[in-house]
């Protein structure tokens, strides 16, 4: 391999044999991975894959970058700390719906809100895969597991939701097997700050077939609705379906073109950069927004501990360890 | 020729007393800014050339009821014509700003001591809250001492009643008050204060001035007023210092120092995340302000957090640092064997409190060694280190920046409130003359594996991401000892238990000899020590040596691994004492590593030891006291 050879999915497949179960979602998301830093010109040196702990987390072994398995749900704490002292570096968060939203949810919050410089991808599986099988917090209520044998009663939350609320700044999601995940992959390497991005992930072991609905390749388009900036929300399959926002309950209702005189013009029209329509549309029922929900560039956390080093560093003028020592009030003993 | 040196040039002309040393205490209501007032005598008095250490107390509320005796803050301090290493013991001066004040404080004062009263905070009021069914200074309760009762509510009200101030801002000035008469008292100059009233209250110049105009009133009410008999101006001569630069320095501040300089030693930057905690926080603000030497602070949303940002720091290149207290420890404890097990350095500071739980968040104690030495899951060891004296933090944090750095592993250095937030005087080090420890990432592609190590120390290599070719993953799964990858072996776990041990046991060779403070081996008593108590240990042998008895000091730096020659030593003495400020950690350890029959002496009272009660536990086990040990059977 010459020098500027043009790195290739495979260049960043590392030699470790994978290990999820097969059929996992985990397979599709790490193809779309690999196939996507190629493209965005990334660096095998200069990438690192940090995780936490749950099937998802296992992502970094497979990757030939540099990589941390740190602990439970303080992934997002590892790479803030890495990314303050080496800017430089391409760091991606990888994580779980348990990992993130259970025992890391503060964490994963305060990254999102600081702004840290990375890519943060969350695993929804709607499940705990490698504990075998309990509910999580994105799990529906009633959902029959080990450790709810009568049924979840736990209310699920909505993982994009809890990110726009925690202040993020780019927020998207996409599914596993999904042709375009590499394109949101993309936008959100793009993004300066923290890009938080849901991806649904099937668990063909614990929760096979919980995303069918949006997934599936027959019925799937008429339950997924792919966003554009500035673009009228559309979606079907041949774009007969839009939503609408309801101006007397401020909420995105669903509707059909062309019934009841509703024509284009009546749907919302995607604003990328408007933190309340990514909201309403965040949770639709049986309608999962896809790619780019929300997208407004802000200051930069790294960028901004760097610019403070700057000022401090100039206000100093030149000052040492030795000057430190004499700050104050000194005296002399002879 | 200003006010200052004009009251400064009256009260030089009177007659002082001669004194060798004096312990002060201030106390008064946790709102009456008692902290303040101590550090600006200390500061004042370390540039009369006096040796000092202070002990400031203070309740863990911030502002507790008033008039009530927890709400009672205390700073005390003890200054010397010579060297002195505790903020002693019984006062020998109490300011008792009220009753409650007088209340707690007021059974330590020496007998025949000096009492200040402000007279103006004895109301009914006052005097139930604290608890008083009569009044103390009518009853005859005060009679064993020399008091001078003022009123000076009233007379700093007086002083700064030209300014036209709220009440509630000239009542505040009474402990600048009291100040100026303690400044006249003991021969202090008022400049330092002066400018540090102008320096922080620069924005309010009308708050700045009634200070100083309440300061310079109680002192020119020394020089004026007729003072009762038995009452009159001391000096306190210069100590005889090692010739040198010096400044005065609490614990935290000389710890944050240090981890900076270490960093620079190491040639690497600094990251520290740490979320506030007593009494560890302001070792947070001391490094804030150090961005422009190569600290880099990060207030992180929690203990967890704060620990995990310094590993993915030290991941990256730099030296990862946490601070904090018990507590915080206990959350960390995780993330620490993360980095045990990836083989990354990473210092954690204990600014040890009372415990458990909560316990006594702003009281002193040295409970956190078990926690430091074997607190985590799994066989998890890591150097332990802990610091002696407020400036010793500076040199002991810049070892856990070479142990750390040079064999791969965390460090734990321990130090308390005590020491955190005492001052003494420091001799400032001379920092040409600390050997550098440069750090030399890896770099060389050639059969590289990420559990390489140094066949001597058993460090593993430090390949930070960005470097071409050594790309690598690490995490807290079992690795194998060679490449690196996750690997169940049972016999690859067990030797990598034995390899992480047999890295920290290595660092015994790289650290000073056990040696003893004081004293000579082979004599009846040993005093072990660790941690801030050194001071009172060493004054405590030192006195009982005076009188001839076969005493000596030993005071450990390093807890984990313990240093060569321990053994010996100690089994050189007759008895071995193990003092620690809490229930025998250090004793059961000593006894498990080294099979000794040492004798523990334990104070869990939040409150750091007194020379003298030492003093009378020494005394004790010497030939010929109640517990010696029964002599030999011929
Ligand atoms: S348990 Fe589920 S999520 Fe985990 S590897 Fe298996 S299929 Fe994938």
């Amino acid at each position: 391999m010459t020098e500027n050879a043009p790195l290739t999915k495979k260049d960043f497949s590392s030699d470790q044999e994978v290990r999820w179960c097969p059929g996992c979602g985990d397979y599709a998301i790490l193809a779309a991975v690999q196939r996507t830093l190629p493209k965005v010109g990334a660096t095998l040196e200069n990438t690192v894959f940090i995780s936490g702990i749950g099937c998802s987390s296992r992502f970094p072994y497979y990757m030939n970058t540099y990589g941390f398995h740190t602990i439970h749900g303080r992934a997002p704490a590892f790479a803030t700390g890495l990314k303050v002292v080496r800017p430089d570096l391409d760091v991606w968060v990888i994580s779980g719906d348990g990992d993130s939203l259970s025992i890391g949810g503060n964490h994963m919050l305060h990254v999102l809100r600081r702004n840290v410089n990375l890519q943060y991808l969350l695993f929804n599986n709607q499940i705990y895969g490698l504990t075998k099988g309990q509910y999580s917090p994105t799990s529906d209520v009633g959902q029959i597991s080990p450790s709810s044998p009568y049924g979840s009663i736990d209310q699920p939350v909505t993982p994009v939701r809890i990110a726009l609320g925690a202040g993020a700044r780019f927020v998207a999601r996409g599914y596993d097997v999904s042709k375009q995940l590499p394109d949101v992959l993309e936008a959100a390497h793009r993004f300066q700050g923290a890009s938080f991005v849901e991806i649904l992930q099937n668990c063909p072991v614990f929760n096979d077939g919980v995303f069918d609905l949006i997934t599936d390749r027959k019925k799937g388009p008429q339950h997924q609705l792919w966003l554009e900036h500035g673009q009228p929300m559309t979606f079907g399959k041949n774009g007969e379906m839009g939503v609408r926002l309801n101006p007397q309950t401020l909420s995105a209702e669903i509707v059909t073109l062309g019934e009841n005189g509703i024509t284009e013009a009546d749907l919302l029209v995607h604003d990328e950069t408007n933190r309340n329509i990514a909201w309403l549309i965040a949770d639709l029922p049986d309608v999962k927004a896809l790619g780019v929900l929300y997208r407004e560039d802000g200051p930069v956390y790294d960028e901004s501990v760097r610019q403070q080093v700057q000022m401090a560093e100039e206000r100093a003028k030149g000052a040492d360890l030795k000057s430190l020592l004499r700050e104050g009030h000194t005296w002399t003993v002879s | 020729m200003s006010d200052v040196e004009k009251a400064n040039g009256t009260a030089s002309e009177l007659p002082r007393e001669l004194l060798d040393s004096v312990v002060i205490r201030f106390a008064g209501d946790s709102g009456d800014g008692m902290q303040l007032t101590g550090m600006q005598f200390t500061t004042a008095t370390a540039l009369m050339g006096n040796d000092l250490a202070t002990f400031p107390d203070f309740p863990a509320e911030i502002r507790a009821p008033a008039g009530t005796t927890y709400g009672v803050s205390g700073f005390q301090i003890h200054f010397a014509d010579h060297d002195i290493l505790t903020p002693g013991d019984a006062p020998d001066v109490l300011v008792a700003m009220n009753p409650a004040a007088l209340k707690v404080n007021l059974p330590e004062l020496k007998r025949g001591g000096l009492l200040v009263v402000n007279t103006g905070a004895f109301t009914k009021g006052n005097l139930k809250k604290a608890g008083y069914d009569t009044n103390p200074l009518e009853d005859g309760s005060t009679d064993p001492y020399r008091l001078l009762d003022l009123d000076i509510s009233k007379l700093s009200l007086n002083a700064v009643a030209e300014l036209g101030l709220g009440a509630k801002d000239a009542g505040r000035t009474k402990n600048m008050w009291t100040l100026g008469l303690m400044f006249w008292l003991f021969g202090r100059d008022r400049q330092s204060t002066v400018d540090w009233l102008e320096k922080k209250f620069a924005k309010k110049p009308d708050i700045a001035q009634a200070n100083i105009l309440a300061l310079n009133a109680g002192h020119i009410y020394g020089e004026s007023a007729e003072m009762p008999s038995g009452i009159g101006v001391y000096q306190v001569p210069k100590a005889e210092l090692e010739p040198g630069e010096y400044r005065n320095i609490d614990g935290n501040q000389a710890l944050a120092w240090g981890l900076a300089t270490g960093g620079k030693l190491a040639s690497l930057p600094v990251f520290y995340g740490s979320y506030p905690i007593t009494p560890a926080s302001s070792l947070l603000h001391n490094l804030a302000k150090l961005k422009h030497l190569g600290v880099t602070t990060f207030q992180a949303e929690d203990e967890i957090a704060a620990v995990c940002a310094a590993i993915g720091a030290s991941f990256g290149g730099a030296v990862g640092v946490t601070g904090t207290s018990g507590p915080g420890v206990a959350l960390k404890g995780e993330a620490i064997g993360l980095a045990i097990a990836t083989e990354l350095p990473l210092i954690v500071c204990d600014v040890q409190r009372g415990g458990p739980s909560t316990g006594l968040p702003t009281k002193t104690e040295q409970s956190d060694l078990f926690q430091a030495v074997w607190g985590r899951n799994g066989d998890a060891p890591l150097i332990v280190l802990a610091a002696a004296t407020p400036g010793d933090c500076f040199h002991m944090a810049i070892e856990a920046v070479r142990l750390s750095t040079k064999y791969m592993t965390p460090v734990v250095l321990l130090t308390d409130g005590y020491i955190a937030n005492g001052a003494e005087p420091w001799k400032l080090p001379d920092l040409d003359a600390i050997a550098p420890f440069p750090v030399h990432f890896h770099t060389d592609t050639e059969g590289f594996f990420p559990f390489q190590r140094d066949p001597e120390t058993l460090a593993r290599v430090w390949a930070k991401p960005g470097t071409p070719g050594l790309q690598h993953r690490i995490g807290g799964l079992e690795k194998n000892q060679h490449s690196g990858h996750i690997s169940y072996d049972p016999d690859n776990h067990h030797a990598m238990v034995k390899l992480r041990a047999q890295k920290v046991a290595n660092v015994a060779k790289d650290v000073p000899e056990a040696t003893l403070e004081l004293g000579e081996a082979g004599g009846d008593v040993l005093v072990v020590g660790w941690g801030s108590t050194y001071g009172s240990i060493r004054q405590a042998v030192q006195h009982t040596m005076k009188k001839g008895a076969k005493v000596a000091h030993l005071h450990l730096r390093n807890i984990w691994p313990l240093p060569r020659g321990l053994e010996d030593l100690m089994k050189s003495f007759d008895k071995v004492i193990i003092a620690e400020l809490n229930d025998g950690q250090l004793l059961k350890l000593l006894r498990a590593e080294l099979l000794t029959d040492a004798i523990g002496h334990q104070k869990i009272a939040g409150q750091p030891f007194r020379v003298s009660e030492l003093v009378e536990m020494i005394e004790t086990h010497l030939p010929g006291g109640s517990d010696a040990r029964p002599s030999a059977v011929a």
